[in-house]
């Protein structure tokens, strides 16, 4: 263990104690411990999981950021990695994905197609970014990324959790961690719960 | 079954006992080059290309972020734009804002607002506006390959992960031409050269009638 | 060596009189058979004329003759060219063309897709619902008349984008504010009931009915679309006797990413990145096909180095999407991740070299109408050579090593999830998953394309038709793929790479082509209508993934519901092709 990484500033140890004491803070230990084990659900959509495949296997081999541990069950999972394009009719099941995680968690698109609709974007079942429905904490840009530009992004969620303060993160607030996303519907075309309102006004607008 | 039970899951094992044994074997041998010929097998050029050539035994993982596999000259990522530097430093951009790429891009994720002479109205070979939306962008190449001036080209940078959507205009977009020339130096020598002949014939075509 | 059957002259038009002409349409070919003789047609063609194998079926919408068409593509499992058949209706609701569900079974899925993206009803067809899109979803969105969302223009390019290019989000032009549209009347605040579930769900147990004369309590149960073994994002619903498969229907759509719709919009170049995001494991092997599709309206043929270079790449994409078939039909099998792991480090090397050629590891963008993009840069034949020559015929034996003989594989693969040659021919599989079954059925032997005709290879092919053989069949084509490279190799010529000169906009003349190509996951048919302009009038992939997966259902009844993933694994399919 790198005792540097964890030694705050602001705290002189005395030369005859370096190398053996690290005097820290609970946000840097904490952070520290939750960084180096991010699990990523194992969760596949398009072409980007394939690039997310290699990014675990022989080459790149994820578990150098102890992130090996690639788990099928959203139960287990901290890290939501939205590989590909995110369909309309696949979206019920990613909100539904991304309510049964348990939090702390964090989403990364991974991907034109997740970010912003990609090259898809203009089709009639595809969802334009991912964002729309649930919030990404990091876009990864590419089509598709490469295992390296991926581990980038991994490196800038862990770089995101490093910045996090204990007291100050959504799932210690009381209530915050009932509010769920409500799933979208599959009427006529896609509905998203939230949008209903919008959704009649720009329609009375859009015929008046 | 009439075959030996068992047989083929120790056969099997066979393969990975050798393919753990191969990992130190390796090691051994780096060693070795490392005491004659100072050769690393970690974060050394050499050692990451012994890993990607056909001889590639034992560890494979090349550990991104401390050593990076080397991109090949034609890798392309999300494009950029070339400017040359003037003797003022100034940017010109080579872009004439022709609207080729705009036209040959699949997503249609180029946008180009064309600058026109306030005086005359006719337009000037400079964009005002150019955006790429790249996360709209499929990473093709088509821009690149069909640009008659250059000005368009095909990153190498993979490290664009970012905390927001990402929509590059033109300043984020335009890169140096000496940069350009440091990704990609074989093609950035045929097109100049292509480039330079045809400035010479034109050169030419246009002194001919005078003398 | 097998030797393509001569060219017969079939003359169908004096053969049936009356009911079957000769389309006569400039730049098409191919037969019109009246309506309401299709089955009677069809019948012929499968018994007395030998044409057994269903290839593809697809629909076409002519909008402005007021016509509905259906095309089909039948040929011979002995080889030899095709012949295509045509029916034509009237556009007004309801479309109506009878469904040869009966006669060919591996039409199945291709009429339910027809249905979902155009509209036309297959009468007769024993499960017409909406595969790719959901139940309730509203419209047929592959008319002509249907207009996504997000429409700007009828083709592109679009004008908005130059010389006045301001930078505007498609979210904030579109009318609701996003990629949606609402029929008219239609009131999002109203709480209606849907329930996308119910159609399936009664499909499945109406066999169930039909079975037993009564409803038994049987289990049912989702496999998908999230699930680790399901390779992406497929659904199977199944019905369960205890742990004993009853029924069985695959969901598709997850991934339906209106690859045809977006390709009518595109120019005939634009389509050649998307066809990458195909099957994107082989994303040379779909270059091909479509290049091949549209080279045939065009009349040209790309230059023997090209030939070369595109024969090598399509071979080394077989290698590496076979490696990859097979380390994850092992981790499905539970051998979970070192055999994948092996087989990925051969893939990586594969990808080196694309990445060096076309630029990108997986998205190649490779060929051009012609020829292909760019010759192969410097160092590149090497490293092929010492590939093909060296390295992997070296990794495919230990790969075999590691796996052929090992006990746990062959008694979960041996006489598991058999399909017979007879079912293989009649659901219209394709690939390893016809050749596994002991029909030594190959594009490039039965229609030989590009240089093919001329490279010493033989058709691997098996007998039983089960997991194993399925596994098998791949480490032998890997086998054959490296002979192939290896005289490629050899034999490449110098020369030119482009038959014409490089340009964003070909003239495509108008009329109809199909190219096919035998991609990694089985034949992969590019069906292409042009009108003379920039962009296809209509855009029609044959994907080897969606049609295999008809014999999915028959080949899963009766085994257990563990077997269920190592039979998917079998199939290999690709959900960007499979929903495309």
């Amino acid at each position: 263990m790198d005792t540097n990484e964890l030694t705050a500033p602001g705290y002189d140890i005395p030369p005859e104690l370096q190398g053996q004491v690290a005097i820290t803070t609970l946000d840097r230990i904490y952070n520290w411990g939750r960084r180096a084990s991010v699990w990523p659900m194992m969760f596949g959509l398009a072409c980007c999981a394939i690039e997310m495949i290699c990014t675990a296997a022989s080459r790149f081999d994820l578990a150098r950021f102890g992130m090996e541990i690639m788990r099928p069950s959203p139960r287990q999972s901290d890290l939501m990695i939205v590989s590909g394009t995110v369909t309309k009719k696949m979206v019920p099941i990613i909100v539904r994905l991304y309510n049964q995680m348990p939090e702390p968690k964090y989403v990364l698109a991974m991907g034109a197609c997740a970010s912003g609709g990609g090259p898809f974007k203009e089709g009639y079942n595809v969802v334009s970014g991912i964002d729309k429905f649930i919030p990404v904490d990091v876009y990864v840009p590419g089509c598709p990324p490469t295992p390296q530009a991926l581990l980038n992004g991994l490196m800038k969620i862990q770089e995101k959790i490093s910045g996090e303060h204990w007291r100050h993160s959504r799932w210690y607030q009381k209530g915050r961690d009932q509010a769920e996303i409500p799933i979208p519907i599959l009427g006529p075309d896609l509905i998203d719960p939230r949008k209903v309102e919008e959704y009649s006004r720009r329609l009375a607008e859009s015929e008046a | 079954m009439s075959e030996m039970y068992g047989k083929g899951i120790l056969k099997g094992l066979g393969v990975t006992l050798k393919r753990f044994w191969d990992t130190y074997w390796e090691d051994a041998i780096w060693l070795f080059r490392q005491v004659t010929r100072g050769e690393r097998r970690y974060r050394s050029p050499e050692g990451i290309a012994h890993r990607a050539s056909k001889n590639a035994r034992g560890i494979f993982t090349v550990q991104y972020p401390e050593e990076k596999l080397p991109v090949p000259e034609e890798f392309r990522f999300v494009p950029f734009l070339v400017y040359e530097e003037g003797p003022n430093g100034e940017k010109v951009m080579r872009c004439t804002s022709c609207g080729i790429c705009s036209r040959v891009c699949p997503p249609q994720c180029i946008w180009i607002v064309r600058t026109t002479d306030p005086e005359t109205g006719r337009p000037i070979p400079d964009p005002a506006e150019f955006y790429i939306d790249v996360d709209i962008c499929m990473n093709c190449g088509l821009c690149a390959e069909f640009c008659p001036f250059d000005a368009i080209k095909m990153d190498h940078d993979y490290e664009l992960a970012s905390f927001g959507r990402s929509v590059y205009d033109k300043e984020k977009l335009a890169k140096p031409a000496s940069y350009y020339e440091s990704i990609r130096p074989r093609n950035a020598a045929r097109e100049n050269a292509a480039r330079a002949a045809k400035e010479a014939a034109r050169f030419a075509a246009s002194a001919k009638p005078e003398s | 060596m097998a030797v393509p059957a001569p060219v017969e002259t079939l003359d169908l038009a004096a053969r049936f009189p009356g009911w079957v002409t000769a389309d006569t349409r400039p730049g098409y070919s191919g037969w019109i058979v009246a309506k309401d003789k299709l089955l009677d047609f069809a019948r012929t063609l499968r018994d007395e004329l030998g044409y057994d194998y269903l290839s593809s079926v697809t629909g076409v919408d002519y909008l402005p003759e007021g016509k509905m068409e259906v095309v089909y593509h039948a040929y011979k499992t002995t080889g030899g060219p095709g012949i295509v058949f045509k029916v034509q209706t009237a556009r007004q609701d309801p479309v109506e063309v009878p469904s040869l569900v009966s006669i060919y079974p591996g039409a199945e899925f291709q009429e339910r897709e027809a249905w979902d993206l155009l509209g036309i009803k297959f009468t007769g067809h024993p499960d017409l619902r909406r595969i790719l899109m959901w139940e309730d979803f509203a419209g047929h969105p592959l008319r002509k008349d249907w207009r996504e969302p997000y429409f700007e223009e009828e083709f592109k390019p679009f004008k908005s984008r130059w010389p006045e290019g301001k930078f505007q989000m498609a979210e904030e032009k579109a009318r609701l504010g996003d990629n949606l549209t609402f029929p008219a009347g239609f009131d999002p605040k109203q709480k209606a009931e849907f329930d996308p579930e119910k159609a399936l769900y009664e499909a499945l147990r109406a066999y169930q009915k039909a079975e037993t004369g009564l409803e038994t309590e049987h289990l049912l149960v989702n496999i998908g679309p999230h699930h680790p073994s399901t390779h992406g994002v497929f659904r199977v619903a199944v019905i369960l006797d205890g742990e004993t498969i009853v029924n069985l229907k695959p969901v598709m759509g997850y991934l339906h990413r209106n690859h045809e719709k977006i390709g009518e919009r595109n120019t005939f170049l634009m389509n050649m990145p998307y066809t990458d995001r195909l099957d994107y494991l082989t994303s040379m092997s779909n270059n091909f096909g479509y290049a091949l599709a549209v080279e045939k309206l065009m009349g040209i043929t790309p230059p023997e180095r090209a030939e070369y270079i595109r024969v090598m790449m399509a071979e080394l994409t077989r290698i590496s999407n076979h490696v990859w078939a097979i380390g994850f039909l092992l981790n499905d099998l539970g051998a979970y991740f070192t055999p994948m792991l092996y087989a990925q480090e051969e893939r990586e090397l594969i990808l080196d070299i694309f990445e060096a050629v076309s630029g990108s590891r997986m998205m190649c963008n490779y060929f051009r109408f012609g020829g292909v993009a760019r010759d192969l840069p410097e160092g590149v034949l090497e490293k092929i050579r010492d590939l093909a020559f060296e390295r992997l015929p070296r990794k495919v034996d230990e790969l075999e090593d590691l796996l052929a003989e090992n006990e746990i594989v062959r008694s979960r693969g041996i006489g598991q999830g058999v399909l017979t040659a007879e079912d293989a021919i009649r659901y219209s599989a394709s690939g390893p998953l016809l050749r596994a079954s002991g029909i030594p059925y190959d594009v490039r032997r039965a229609e030989p394309y590009s240089i093919y005709d001329r490279l010493e290879f033989e058709v691997a092919c098996r007998p039983n038709g089960d997991i194993y053989d399925r596994m098998m069949i791949r480490f032998d084509e890997i086998r054959q793929s490296l002979r192939i490279i290896q005289q490629t190799v050899k034999q490449i010529p110098a020369g030119p790479i482009m038959a014409v000169k490089p340009a964003y906009q070909v003239r495509v003349p108008p009329g109809e082509a199909y190219g096919r190509v035998e991609g990694p996951k089985g034949e992969l048919g590019f069906y292409i209508i042009s009108t003379g302009k920039s962009s296809p009038w209509r855009y029609h992939v044959r994907a080897p993934s969606f049609i295999n997966l008809t014999a999915f259902g028959p080949m899963c009844v009766g085994q257990k519901i563990a077997d269920l993933v190592a039979i998917l694994g079998s199939i290999d399919i690709v959900l960007g092709e499979c929903d495309r």
